[in-house]
This record gives structure tokens, sequence and C-alpha cells, in this order.
């Protein structure tokens, strides 16, 4: 079985402090990681592979540092990976990212699944998978909690998508792209001797110019239909929280209680 | 391969850039800024720069003639077993707001199977006309029958605006018609306006986990497409005496033709439906266990609210991740939030900051949920979440 594992790289926001003197954020020196719902679709594609053979590439775009989480994911078990890097790439939006990384994943070969994470941690917009499902003309399944069957000689999967109201049973035809959400599964450590061998891999980097049919005018800032125009500090919360204080348990719950139904929430 | 450009020979080093990069990707090297790869072209230095000695490639200029074409606001009304979300009409009252800023009308599109009775609805909540598209290979929401109809009534109509609720159904959709229409998306919105001048839709959302916002624009492309976040708009009244216009649509694709098939739905249960809840009651570490959520369980159920739990407590096991509210969870924005043994991590802060009221229950007084709260209680929340639960049963009759 092939599979394909699209990631991308994020800053650790769980390392993001905020400076107690100006409540703003101290952003340098925050760690750079895997966005934490594409290693669920790493660990998923790992699982299909031991079950099926086959092979697991993984795909990024991103500026070259990016190549730390290819390595990363190679580490855990990924036997491929590429990273798209190029000026032409940059400033991409949704719509461009989702476009640059389908013509890789052409350039890659045939494949059976495709696997995203259900968004990214920084972007948080769930947008590209959707984009690259599009862009290839395949499935997309997203929000995918379990696979409960998957048969490559059939040309068939079913899985069950988390859904606002409960869980959905869907069966789809292969190829098809599917994007996890974290109950999925458990990702495993990368090991020592996946270290060594991410260490030694030469990880290709590819340019827009080496991809096929691919169009740098629809690639980076170029290609974006969406442009950012103002970026600001979210508006503080007013006010400061009031401690309910009292003798005993039942009268500061009686007050609050009485706080809420005043604030009309209730 | 930053596309931010610093003239070094203008630059002053007065570090305004350094302070107003939302990425930390601007820094003083020997007196002069310099950019690095976490530079994303997002412009907020741009006009913090005194002396004008940063740029970003100039981007090709709109073709006015063909934008003009496009005209209206469309909403997407989504209906799941026949019933509406209502994240639905709450689109629907901010496309009706949108439309009349823009001086246009206001189109809700309803898809499904014997939903005709909806469409009906979305005239007396407040648009003007109503594609109504019925048909069997419509009745479960999939992708690509959804998908396919909402681009060719597109291609075919030309709305300027198209909003479609950030649901998991939402947001499967409109990547989907985004990415065929070559045409701009912008994710989750939580703000939405005209620009007075430019007449363009003003999408703001939040990024990094609600610690920057954004304003995006789709200046070159149509329609203006934007996913919008559950309660942030307010419901719109119902008007059964509003006329409109009911259009009767073919579907696009039979039965057989869609590819996926929809095998089964396992409802959740207990209310898990955190998206559109107006009380939630959280539980975290502090709860201890999987039976610490009994109080919290009790709490809500009283409050008619949904019961939510913070990573920890869905990385323990100890409730499903349904429930799982902050950055890899939900996120939420309920008029009553009650953070029981949850200390506040950044992604939890993040997934539920922009709640109306929030109330947490902590024995650590300095545990950070108590800076964003409105109410604080500090002590054993297995004393004062029975007791106030108690206390809410006696004031609501319960």
């Amino acid at each position: 079985m092939n599979i394909i594992v699209c990631i991308k790289q994020v800053p650790d926001t769980t390392e993001v402090k905020i400076n107690p003197e100006t409540g703003t954020l101290i952003r340098e020196g925050v760690p750079s990681i895997i966005n934490p719902f594409d290693t669920y679709a790493i660990e998923e594609g790992l699982l299909l592979k031991e079950k099926f053979g086959g092979k697991v590439t993984v795909v990024s775009m991103g500026p070259p540092q990016a190549m730390e989480a290819l390595k990363e994911a190679v580490a855990m078990g990924a036997d491929e990976a590429v990273l798209l890097s190029d000026r032409a790439f940059a400033g991409a939006d949704t719509w461009a990212t989702a476009y640059a990384l389908s013509r890789a994943i052409r350039a890659l070969g045939e494949f059976d699944v495709i696997l995203c994470g259900k968004q990214a941690i920084d972007g948080d917009t769930g947008q590209v998978g959707p984009g690259i499902a599009g862009q290839l003309g395949i499935s997309q399944l997203t929000y995918v909690f379990k696979i409960r069957e998957i048969d490559p000689q059939a040309g068939k999967v079913v899985v069950e998508r988390l859904l606002e109201e409960g869980r959905e049973v869907v069966e789809a035809p292969l190829p098809a792209l599917l994007t996890v959400v974290k109950d999925i599964n458990q990702p495993r450590y990368p090991t020592f001797m996946g270290i060594r061998r991410a260490t030694k891999m030469e990880i290709p980097v590819w340019a827009a110019a080496d991809l096929p049919e691919c169009d740098s005018g629809m690639c980076g800032l170029n290609g974006s239909p969406t442009q950012v125009v103002k970026v600001f500090a979210p508006p503080a919360r007013e006010g400061k929280v009031e401690f309910i204080e009292a003798d005993d348990m039942n009268e500061a719950t009686g007050i609050l209680a009485d706080r809420l139904l005043a604030e009309k929430v209730i | 391969m930053a596309l931010l450009e610093i003239n070094k020979e203008e630059c002053i080093g007065c570090e305004a850039c350094v302070d107003a990069c939302p990425f930390g990707a601007l820094s003083m090297v020997d007196g002069v800024a310099e950019v690095d790869e976490k530079c994303t072209a997002c412009g907020a230095c741009l006009d913090v720069c005194p002396v004008d000695a940063l740029s970003l490639p100039e981007r090709p200029e709109a073709e006015a003639e063909g934008l003009a074409a496009y005209q209206g606001v469309w909403v997407w009304v989504e209906q799941f077993q026949g019933e509406t979300a209502s994240i639905s009409w709450e689109m629907v009252g901010q496309g009706r707001r949108l439309a009349d800023q823009r001086g246009t009308t206001l189109t809700a599109c309803v898809l499904g199977h014997g939903v005709e009775e909806i469409a009906k609805q979305a005239i007396a909540y407040g648009a003007d006309r109503v594609f109504w598209v019925d048909a069997p290979s419509l009745a479960v929401y999939r992708t690509q029958p959804y998908a396919r109809t909402l681009v060719d009534l597109v291609r075919q109509y030309k709305p300027e605006i198209f909003l479609l609720g950030a649901s998991s159904r939402g947001r499967d959709l409109a990547g989907s018609v985004a990415t065929e229409l070559y045409t701009g998306l912008t994710a989750d919105c939580t703000g939405l306006d005209i620009d007075p001048e430019t007449k363009l839709l003003r999408q703001t959302r939040p990024a990094f986990g609600g610690n920057i916002m954004a304003t995006i624009i789709s200046p070159n492309y149509r329609p203006q497409m934007a996913t919008v976040r559950h309660r942030v708009f307010e419901l719109p009244d119902m008007d059964e005496s509003r006329q409109g216009q009911i259009v009767a649509v073919d579907a696009v694709m039979t039965e057989d033709e869609v590819a996926t098939k929809v095998l089964d739905f396992v409802m959740e249960q207990g209310q898990v439906n955190l998206a559109d809840a107006k009380i939630i009651v959280s539980g975290g570490r502090g709860v201890g266990g999987p039976e610490g959520f009994g109080p919290v369980r009790e709490l809500a159920e009283v409050l008619g609210g949904a019961v939510g739990a913070s990573r920890a407590a869905v990385d323990a096991g100890w409730i499903p991740y349904a429930h799982q509210v902050g950055q890899t969870g939900r996120t939420v924005r309920p008029d009553l939030y009650i953070a029981c043994g949850i200390s506040g991590a950044v992604q939890h802060l993040a997934g539920m900051g922009t709640a109306k009221v929030i109330v947490a229950i902590n024995k650590d007084p300095d545990a950070p949920i108590f800076s964003v709260a409105n109410y604080g209680i500090v002590g054993d929340l297995f004393q004062i979440v029975p007791a106030l639960t108690a206390q809410f049963r006696k004031r609501l009759g319960k």
C-alpha cells in the first residue's frame, strides 16, 4: 500500500509564555514541532504499512528548517520524505498550499491513501486537506476517528468520522484523503535506529520548477486568493476575577448561583 | 525564503517592527532589522516602520470588470436529519446585515431531502431567495454531491459573498467548494464586515490558538468565502410574514453517481454538542479519575448544559475525546463556562477564552484559569460542585 502523509512544522504554542509585565506573548526561543494532529496521521500511516506492507512517504512544504520535522517522521518509521521549499511557495494561503502539495503528490506516483491531521494548531483552518483532495479529484474523509476497514485490493475504505452529533460511518473508494483527529491512535516515539536512519538520509528538496504541471503563478503569495491586511492582539478580557469567599461552602455557592442568575447566562 | 524586503540603507534600527511582528521573525543585527524564515508575509510590520524601509512584493491587480458580475450574499443552511443547525440561522442573520450594508439580496442554499419547511424558515429568518435542492442523494450530507451542487449554483448565479458555518460539515464543504472555484476562503471567522471604501468583505479570525487576530480579504477572487464560528452572531428573530422567493433546483448527481456511502450514524450518549452549547461544565486533572466527572455531570444536567473536559482529563482516559475543549479539541463560546479542577493551560484557554461568563473552581488560587475567570471559588471541587448543584436545584425548582 502506498501511503502519503502531509505534515506541517509549527511553533509549539504550549511553550509560548506570557510576559507578566507587558501582557504580550514571548515568542522567542519557542521550539518548532510537528503539528500534533499530523503525528496521528504519521502513526496511522505506519500502522497501515505494518498491516499491508508498502511504504509511507511524508511530504511537507515550508522553509528549509521544516526538514527537521520530516527527519522526525522518518525517525518514527516513515520510509521516504520530500520537502517543498522554494521562494515561489512563500506566503501561500491554504489554496496555494494545497495546490503545491497536490502537484508534489502527483509527482510521487501512484498512491492508495493520503493522511493529514485535521488542522494545524497555528493556522487552525483545516482547509488544506480538503484542498488537496479537491485538487486531485479524490474522495475526502475529514475528522476520521477510526479506520474500520481498508481494502487496497477491492479499493475501498470504511471510516468513522467524529461529527458534532456523534460518529458517522462512511465508505469511500480508494484512493482517498483522510484527515484524522486525535483519538485515532497513540503516536509512537522515534526509535534509536530510526534516528540513525533519519540522520543519514538525504531528503530531496523540490522547488516549484521541479514539479510537473505546476504553474508557479498559482503557488505562494501570487497564487493565494486571500491576503492578510491586519494582524493584531486579541482584545483582553475585561475586568478581574472576583473571588467569592464566605464562611462555608453553602453560603459561597449560594452567592455564586445568585450572581450567575443575575448575569442572565442561565 | 522570507518575502519581506528590508532596505538596510533606510532602516534606522528603531526596533518598532521587531515588537510588531506576531511571529517573532524580525530581530536587530548590527543595528538594522533582519528577517528570518518565521516570516509569513502578513505585513504587520509595514505600517509601524517610520521610514518605510520594509516592503512585500506587489501582487497582481484585480480585473475589476469580471468581479463586478458577482453580486449578492449567500448562506449555506446546514441540516442534519431534518434539524437545522442553529449556526445556519445565525449566519442568515449576519448575511442579512451584510446584504443590507452592501445594498444587495440574501440567498439561502437549502440542500437535503424533504426540506421544504427549512426553505420556508430561511425566508422567515431573513433570506430574500432560497435555492431549494431536494433529492434522495442529498438526504445525508456528503462532500461530493453537496459541493458539486453549490459549485454549479455559484458558477451560474455568481454571488459576491458566500458564508458557511464553521461546523465539521461546513468546514468540510467550504474547503471543497473553494478549491474547485479557485477562490479565497477564510476559516473560523469571528468578525465580518464590509469595508466602507473598497466594499470588500473584511474577515477577522483568531490564529495561533487565539494568541493573535488577523483580518483577511480576498480582493481579486469571487465569491469571497468564509466559514463562521458558532455563537458569534446573534440568532435573528423569525418573521413568518416575510416574503421571499423559493427556487427549486435539480440535484446535480444521482445516488448512483455518488462515490461515498453513509453506512451508519452512531449518536453519542449524552449531549456532547459543545459547539452549540450555551452552558458548559468542564472537568480537568483535578477531578482525579473517571468517577470524578460524576459531580461535573450532575451540575451540567441541572443547568441543561454540556460536559466538557481539559486535555489532561482526556489524555488520562477519564472521558472521551469528543468532550475535549481547547486547541487540540473543540473551540467553544458558551454564555457560561464552569471550569472545575482545570488549571488553565494556554491550549485550554485558547478553546474557551471567549465565553461570556467564566467561573473557575480550583484549589490553587494561583492557577492561570483565574486570570480569565469572572468568578472564582478557591477550594475542593468535590465539596463546591455538589453544593453549587444543590443551590441551582433550589433556585431553578429542579
